[in-house]
């Protein structure tokens, strides 16, 4: 036998107890949709994991009212540090059950178990930890003294980081002081849903978060609903360009975390394994389901053929396969969707006369699935080298001196990410100064931490995610100089009782 | 690297270092060379090391894994305290490490001081390889080991001494005073030397494992740069450690080892052997070695001929791991042998 094809090692899945049926979160308890319910499926076998409710206007509705009475009446009387006791009972919960999120998030989205249970989970309960922390400290946050939260908060989030990006949106908001109404993807909401569960447990007051489950009509509700006062979107640059639209002209705070398509770049000095260990993560961690991935390599012409190379023998190594199996190291696509808009993609770059290579990998039969891909003579000109593909894709372009890396990382619409590697420090930061990407990573790439802000600029959005500067979006500064005043009385207090003691 | 691969095939060591470095191997040339090679990235190297110590090794793979490891391992005793009888016992259980299962299979090779080589050469009779495939070797450490520091004739003397006593393989030091102060040259030459000193008057040769204390070398770049001065100068083998300073074999700077190899066998064809020793003291370490040998390397790589442990207490816990994996349960240390 070859050692090579390890034995399965499958995760149990006996630590999940899923229900058959899924009602919409609201008020604290699980009601049912009005809408008619859909399927999860799970996309590594296309069989259904359970029926999700669908919310429409009418429960959307519920939920913000639901949001807005705990704001008036429970979230915004409480100081800082109540709030983040509940924030810090979240964080633990989420360690407490990291094992049974990690087998849901696989299992609804296709991802590896080694991904949902080292990346993805770890780094929920590390946003959370982070954000109970600035709870009591928002005086600080960098708005001035004594900002306020700014009421509901309208949250959509994508399929590739279920769970993480409802921690992304979540744990800012409510650390703020603001209630949340949140919409998952509509191919994976199973983990928000446990999630709700964890609210439960956690004993969070009713109608804080509430998790309305269902389509693209459920999330048009939501973002147009007049009684949201702040809208939060991650996905498509196409979605949140329509989003943009339909808040046009009210008072909604809007913060948008779109697409990407960044450049990585490696120069002749490169640590070279470490960089092909940073590309192979760039673009084929999450199957590249990824808004920040490194799906365009500018390699510096020297290095090329060495660097492709290197890059197809380190492909072969990648294990395909049963996402739960705790040695896959790519998974299912996450929906025939985007399975489809990936080959559609692949076949124009083909079509294009770029040159395609995959390493030999059996494909399982049921289920989504892709091959790692490298094109290689790839010009900036080619589609695969300017559409987002969302998928495990890499186009392989040269260059030259470092001013044509810098214009040919810049040349795209997108400005999320983008990645350096060399030796040379000074190179490292002059280029990185250069870039306009809202990230840039410098000999690693798709590292993340709750203390660091993520955002874009361009087509990739606008507002930072992370960090103090994910709290601004979730904050209001105090109301000019009369708020400003309206502090001074307490101040005053020890001359009035100087007063008084006279 | 101006050389193609099938030219520096043809090449003996000499030419071939000569035709790389583009000179002679002077202390100027070794290090504009050494200095060339890519870089490594601490943090990304020990990522990578991590990940790859991850991989869950279950049922037939464990088993597998388990009769691989014994067979890969240098049981080792390396005391001022050793004695013949020690030695005698150690070879005992080098031949049959279980013995109450001959299926399990034989470890690679001994590895003793260069005066214990009599008694492991006698203790092992037929059993000892003596040049052949079959048969478990004897590998004597030499060339003042472990500090390295004496002169060169005596370093020498030493290693012909263990070759005459009928040592397969040397396990040499470097001078890590002399690579960390910059005189690669020397460190180059005594490694020739030491390689020539190898040889027996049939013409055959005794396999020779540079070790490059990667303890005391302090960064990867330099466990690198030595990695490449110690194949340069004609390694069958590079090893970590002499297990006597107190990081020894570590899973990244085996892996950067691993990588060395692989350039090397991708620039000349050759096959250079790795040998982590020092630290690894549970089977389930020993098994991530593995994975990164595969997953590296080639799984070809993991024969005694490329790949060696070398280790005294790994082998017990292998062999726990063994009778637990065949008869269902766990046994304890009082049912395998003491060396």
């Amino acid at each position: 036998m070859s050692f090579l094809d390890y034995a399965p090692a499958p995760e149990s899945q006996s630590l999940l107890n899923l229900r058959a049926h899924y009602g919409l979160f609201i008020d604290g308890e699980f009601v049912a949709g009005r809408g008619e319910p859909f399927q999860s499926i799970n996309p590594a076998t296309e069989k259904q994991i359970a029926m999700i409710a669908h919310a429409d206007a009418t429960d959307v509705d519920a939920a913000v009212a639901a949001a807005r009475r705990a704001y008036d009446k429970t979230w915004s009387k409480l100081s800082g540090s109540d709030r983040g006791k509940y924030l810090f009972r979240i964080a633990r919960l989420v360690q407490e059950r990291a094992r049974e999120l990690a087998v849901a998030e696989t299992l609804d989205n296709g991802k590896p178990i080694k991904e949902s249970r080292d990346v993805d989970v770890p780094l929920v309960a590390a946003w959370f930890f982070y954000y109970a922390g600035w709870a009591d400290k928002l005086d600080h946050a960098g708005v001035g003294p004594t900002p306020s939260a700014r009421g509901v908060a309208a949250q959509v989030i994508p399929w590739n980081f279920p769970l993480l990006m409802l921690a992304w949106k979540i744990a800012p908001a409510l650390a703020a002081g603001n209630t949340v109404v949140l919409k998952p993807a509509e191919t994976t909401s199973l983990t928000a849903l446990l999630f709700a569960e964890i609210l439960q447990q956690a004993d969070l007051p009713a109608g804080v978060v509430n998790i309305v489950t269902g389509g693209r009509d459920t999330g048009k509700a939501l973002v147009g609903h007049p009684g949201v006062n702040l809208v939060a979107f991650t996905g498509s640059t196409g979605a949140g360009r329509a989003i943009a639209r339909s808040v046009a002209g009210t008072d909604k705070k809007v913060v948008l975390e779109l697409g990407g398509k960044a450049a990585n770049i490696v120069f002749d000095d490169a640590p070279i394994d470490q960089a092909i260990e940073g590309i192979v993560n760039g673009i084929f961690f999450n199957q590249g389901h990824v808004c920040c991935a490194g799906s365009r390599l500018l390699v510096q012409e020297s290095i090329h053929d060495d660097v492709v190379d290197r890059l197809k023998s380190r492909l072969s190594t990648l294990r395909l396969g049963d996402p739960m199996d705790k040695n896959t190291d790519i998974g299912a696509i996450n929906s025939a969707d985007q399975l489809a808009r990936i080959r559609e993609l692949t076949t124009i770059g083909e079509q294009e006369g770029a040159e395609r290579w995959s390493p030999d990998c059996v494909l399982p039969e049921t289920g989504f699935w892709f091959k790692p891909t490298i094109f290689t003579n790839v010009s900036t000109s080619h589609r695969i080298a300017r559409d987002e593909v969302f998928g495990p894709v890499l186009s392989v372009l040269t260059f030259r001196t470092p001013g044509e890396a810098v214009a040919k990382a810049n040349n795209t619409p997108y400005g999320l990410s983008a990645g350096i590697w060399t030796e040379k420090g000074s190179r490292m930061l002059a280029v990185a100064d250069k870039l306009r990407a809202g990230v840039i990573w410098a000999n690693t790439f798709n590292r993340f931490d709750p203390a660091s802000p993520f955002g874009g600029y361009k087509e990739s959005g606008y507002g930072r995610e992370g960090g103090r500067h994910g709290l601004a979006a979730y904050l209001k500064p105090a109301a000019g100089r009369a708020a400003a005043r309206a502090v001074t009385p307490a101040e005053k207090t020890p001359l009035s009782r100087k007063k008084a003691a006279k | 690297m101006t050389a193609s691969h099938s030219v520096l095939a043809q090449l003996n060591t000499g030419e071939r270092a000569v035709a790389l470095i583009g000179g002679d191997a002077t202390d100027a040339n070794l290090r504009r060379y050494l200095h060339g090679i890519p870089g490594i990235d601490a943090v990304g190297l020990e990522q990578r090391a991590a990940a790859l110590g991850t991989r869950s090794i279950k049922t037939s793979s464990k088993k597998w894994a388990i009769d691989k490891i014994i067979s890969l391992i240098d049981l080792t005793t390396l005391e001022g305290a050793d004695t013949p009888g020690k030695v005698r016992s150690l070879v005992g259980k080098a031949l049959t490490p279980d013995p109450g299962d001959p299926s399990c299979p034989r470890v690679a090779a001994v590895c003793v001081y260069g005066d214990m080589v009599p008694h492991a050469v006698a203790a092992l009779g037929s059993a000892h390889s003596a040049g052949t495939d079959a048969g478990v070797n004897v590998a004597a450490v030499a060339t003042a080991f472990p500090s390295g520091r004496a002169s060169l004739a005596v370093k020498l003397a030493d290693v012909r001494d263990a070759v005459e006593a009928g040592a397969d393989e040397i396990d040499m030091v470097i001078d890590r005073g002399a690579f960390l102060s910059g005189r690669f040259a020397q460190v180059y030459d005594e490694i020739v030397a030491v390689k020539h000193s190898c040889r027996r008057a049939d013409g055959s040769a005794a396999h020779l494992k540079v070790i490059l204390e990667t303890g005391e070398l302090s960064t990867y770049d330099n466990v690198r740069r030595a990695s490449w001065l110690a194949i340069l100068a004609g390694a069958d083998f590079i090893k970590t450690s002499t297990g006597k300073v107190p990081v020894a074999a570590t899973l990244p700077v085996t892996l950067s080892m691993l990588e060395v190899v692989r350039d090397w066998h991708r620039l000349t064809g050759a096959k250079i052997g790795v040998k982590p020793a020092g630290g690894i003291r549970t089977s389930k370490d020993a098994t991530k070695y593995l994975v990164t040998v595969a997953e590296t390397v080639v799984e070809e790589w993991l024969t005694p001929g490329l790949f060696r442990f070398g280790a005294s207490s790994l082998l017990n816990d292998v062999l726990m791991q063994r009778q637990k994996v065949t008869s269902g349960h766990y046994s304890g240390p009082d049912y395998v042998t003491m060396d």
